[in-house]
């Protein structure tokens, strides 16, 4: 008994046994309902999966089953993301328990009764747990902007390393602030129209509407939803990698009021296009999506600085050779920023070239290969978060030596691979014609197939080991109970 | 000496993701024994629309092809209609006129003034058509297979110099669902690989490592067996084929304040999702594609 009761204490109550929880639970999720599309229909398993695992699937339905298994799967990221700042920031204990209780418990609901319902007929007491699950986490929410309120005596600082006003107020904690508080109330924007067309039983993705001239405001409410929480979540990990690497000094100081800048104005754009202000909300947005962006390259400016100046520290005078193999000496620690860096390719730089020739080229194309690169370009980002968070993780539970390189190295590799071939996947038009794009299209599915497909057994080599691990009586997992991510920050 | 034999294995990955496809490969020739001339009624009344199957009512008969339009039959009609001047030749393309749309300055919408517009490419290697300067002729095997390659105008004059329509969305739609029940597919409520020709259906004319998904001739999945490929029927409630993959389909509807021309049926190069009955895709009146066909309608 007291064997299960250690196991569970350390899953549910420690800040890396939460995250591995959550982590392990999306890798389920990625890997059985990653069998229903794309190549894997192609080769029949998705047939075979269905078969195997009874479910019952309704064609009329399949849009709302995609929204639901994007909502359980952001849920748990939104989950890993909240463990991480309250172990990262200071805050009240009891703010801690409860945030980190009532979001354990809600995306759990989430995943579990939200999948049954989508995916196995329709039981509706399973959807009313999800929506309870779904208003838990919103809570959760709430609490940690309480909890964060940096207006607090308590969080005051004094440190010139970072910034802080000249009353002390913490600005990057500001900035954690005023990101959780964006996203609370972003999420309105997603639960009224849920609510509006929940209740008519109708779905439709927004990339499905996107050409249509009349655009109702719940319709344009759930397009800024979408963008907004994606951003969001970006923003915050940013944050979050930044607090881990000890961002400090004068770019922080110059970053931090810009992210808070970007977030807000930003959200402002979003929440716009429900409003009056719908014309000009694009440009609200690039206005808010440029601070922020600046803030991140700061950052990345500043680690790499530090990753190359500790590993040449003992040379007098380190070559431009020995300047790059500092900064690539460990992946976990280059990886997360190189990310972000190549989430301008696949992301940022395709947004702005797309709004930028939209009517010129993107709109004479059909409204389907415009979806293949909206879809395209999201996935990318969600996907560049997943590995930001899974280098991290290896950080964290004390990956050292080759290991360490194997596992951040692969990831990277696997990862940019992938999402490489799906940027040219997506802008394939550009140069190739419809009749004579199959075999580049194999090889770039074998390329997104090779790269995806590996990243996933690179993750269940990890969570196997970390399963077997909690077997042990004096395994990783109960040195890992105590421990803290705000102890583990670089010096 | 391991670091050699990756850079050779990927360059001959790049090498084969650039190889050209052959575009005058030949195909196999099969009679579906279905008359790409009959036509099909629909009679007034109430059916499901949509995907949420909202209750909606068409109050006319109308009759509609019971195929897409054939290379043979479009290739019939450009020799005709460039005889008599209907249309002309310009440049690389046909073109003939339309009328113009209403234009309402929204948002990313594109003025259509009258004038004349591009009906097909008379060099596009895609296309299942030759053209000499004077004649067109349908490239061999390709003759009962739906026309592709063409416009909305295209479609559109097409189907008026005839004294026909393109379908709307509703009579599309209707033509395709029925009036009793609210099927996703033409033939009911699944879907296999051997009722409706879409990306790796592995259908006789599919060959995944050259040419990609190549159309299939029309009315081609009626229950018949050709060589050692087996089809089931497709067929809708109103006796259409081709509801459901092969090639997108021009529908008539001209939206306010938009200038883009909307298809049903999904196609030979679409996941299954796509050939559900509501599905929507849309491009500009000049958008051409090997993807993209059409059939017209008729008041009787």
């Amino acid at each position: 008994m007291q064997f299960i009761k250690d196991r569970i204490n350390y899953l549910f109550k420690s800040t890396k046994g939460l995250i591995l929880l959550a982590i392990a639970m999306i890798a389920m999720e990625t890997a059985i309902f990653g069998m229903l599309s794309g190549p894997m229909a192609e080769i029949g398993i998705r047939d075979f999966v269905i078969r195997i695992l009874r479910m019952d699937l309704i064609q009329a339905e399949r849009e709302g089953r995609i929204i639901i298994l994007y909502h359980s799967i952001s849920m748990a990221v939104i989950a890993i993301e909240t463990y991480m700042i309250t172990s990262l920031l200071k805050m009240k204990e009891f703010y801690k328990t409860a945030v980190r209780m009532f979001i354990t418990v809600g995306y759990l609901f989430v995943m579990i009764f939200g999948m049954g319902f989508a995916y196995w007929g329709h039981n509706w007491a399973f959807h009313g747990i999800y929506i309870s699950g779904l208003a838990l986490i919103f809570f959760a929410g709430v609490l940690l902007c309480v909890a964060l309120w940096p207006w607090n005596k308590e969080y005051v600082i004094t440190d010139k390393d970072y910034a802080h006003t000249k009353r002390g107020l913490d600005v990057e904690r500001m900035a954690f602030f005023a990101t959780a508080l964006t996203t609370v109330i972003s999420a309105i924007f997603g639960a009224v129209p849920g609510s509006f067309f929940g209740n008519g039983f109708e779905v439709f993705l927004a990339e499905n509407i996107i050409r249509l001239p009349e655009k109702t405001p719940m319709q344009y409410s759930i397009i800024g939803h979408l963008h907004i929480m994606l951003a969001l979540i970006a923003i915050m990990i940013t944050l979050i990698i930044g607090r881990w690497l000890n961002f400090k000094g004068i770019l922080h100081r110059v970053a931090m009021p810009m992210m808070i800048l970007g977030t807000i104005v930003l959200n402002l754009g979003v929440w716009g296009v429900v409003t009056p202000l719908e014309p000009i909300a694009h440009m609200i947005i690039y206005v808010g999506a440029t601070p922020s962006m600046l803030a991140a390259l700061l950052l990345l400016i500043w680690s790499w600085a530090k990753l190359i100046r500790d590993g040449t520290v003992q040379l007098q005078k380190p070559t431009f050779g020995q300047k790059l193999a500092a900064l690539v000496r460990d992946p976990l620690k280059f990886g997360p920023t190189w990310q972000m860096l190549f989430m301008n390719f696949t992301t940022s730089g395709i947004g702005i070239f797309m709004a930028i020739r939209l009517d010129k080229i993107f709109r004479v194309w059909p409204a389907r290969e415009e979806r293949i690169e909206l879809t395209g370009h999201w996935h990318a980002l969600s996907a560049i978060i997943a590995t930001i968070i899974l280098m991290y993780y290896g950080d964290m539970i004390g990956l050292k030596g080759k290991i360490r390189q194997l596992y951040g190295w692969l990831i990277l590799i696997f990862s940019d691979t992938a999402l490489a071939a799906v940027t040219i996947f997506e802008m394939k038009r550009l140069f190739i014609s419809e009749a004579g794009q199959q075999p580049l299209v194999n090889w770039l599915m074998y390329a997104i197939d090779f790269g995806l497909g590996l990243l996933l057994v690179l993750l269940a080599v990890v969570m196997v080991w970390r399963l077997i691990d909690l077997f042990k009586k004096k395994g990783r997992w109960s040195e890992e109970v105590e421990q803290e991510l705000e102890k583990e920050v670089e010096k | 000496m391991k670091r050699i034999y990756l850079i050779l294995f990927l360059l001959s990955a790049l090498l084969a993701s650039c190889a050209s496809v052959d575009l005058d490969a030949p195909v196999p020739t099969f009679n579906t024994g279905v008359d790409p001339n009959a036509w099909a009624t629909v009679s007034a009344g109430t059916f499901f629309h949509g995907q949420a199957a909202d209750p909606a009512s068409i109050d006319y008969d109308y009759e509609i092809m019971v195929t897409d339009v054939t290379v043979s039959q479009y290739v019939h009609f450009l020799n005709e209609a460039l005889t008599n001047r209907t249309l002309k030749v310009d440049s690389e393309q046909i073109v003939g006129f339309y009328p113009g749309d209403v234009f309402q300055g929204v948002k990313h919408e594109i003025r259509i003034d009258p004038g004349n517009y591009i009906l097909v490419p008379t060099n596009d290697p895609a296309s299942r058509f030759t053209f000499n300067g004077t004649d067109f002729s349908v490239k061999k095997g390709w003759e009962n297979h739906p026309m592709t390659n063409v416009s909305w105008f295209g479609a559109w004059i097409y189907c008026g110099y005839y004294g026909w329509l393109l379908p709307t969305e509703l009579e599309w739609e209707k033509a395709a669902r029925g009036s009793k029940d609210d099927r996703p597919f033409p033939w009911g409520y699944d879907i296999a690989r051997n009722i409706a020709n879409f990306y790796t259906s592995r259908d006789p004319f599919e060959n995944m490592s050259s040419n990609g998904s190549l159309t299939t001739p029309v009315g081609f999945y009626n229950g018949q067996t050709y060589g050692d490929y087996s089809t089931l029927i497709s067929v809708s409630p109103y006796g259409l084929y081709d509801m459901a993959g092969n090639v997108w389909q021009w529908t008539g509807d001209v939206y306010e304040g938009m200038h883009y021309r909307f298809m049903r049926g999904g196609s030979k190069d679409t996941y299954d999702m796509d050939l559900r009955i509501w599905v929507r895709n849309n491009a500009t009146p000049s958008y051409y594609s090997p993807g993209v066909g059409f059939r017209c309608a008729r008041k009787p």
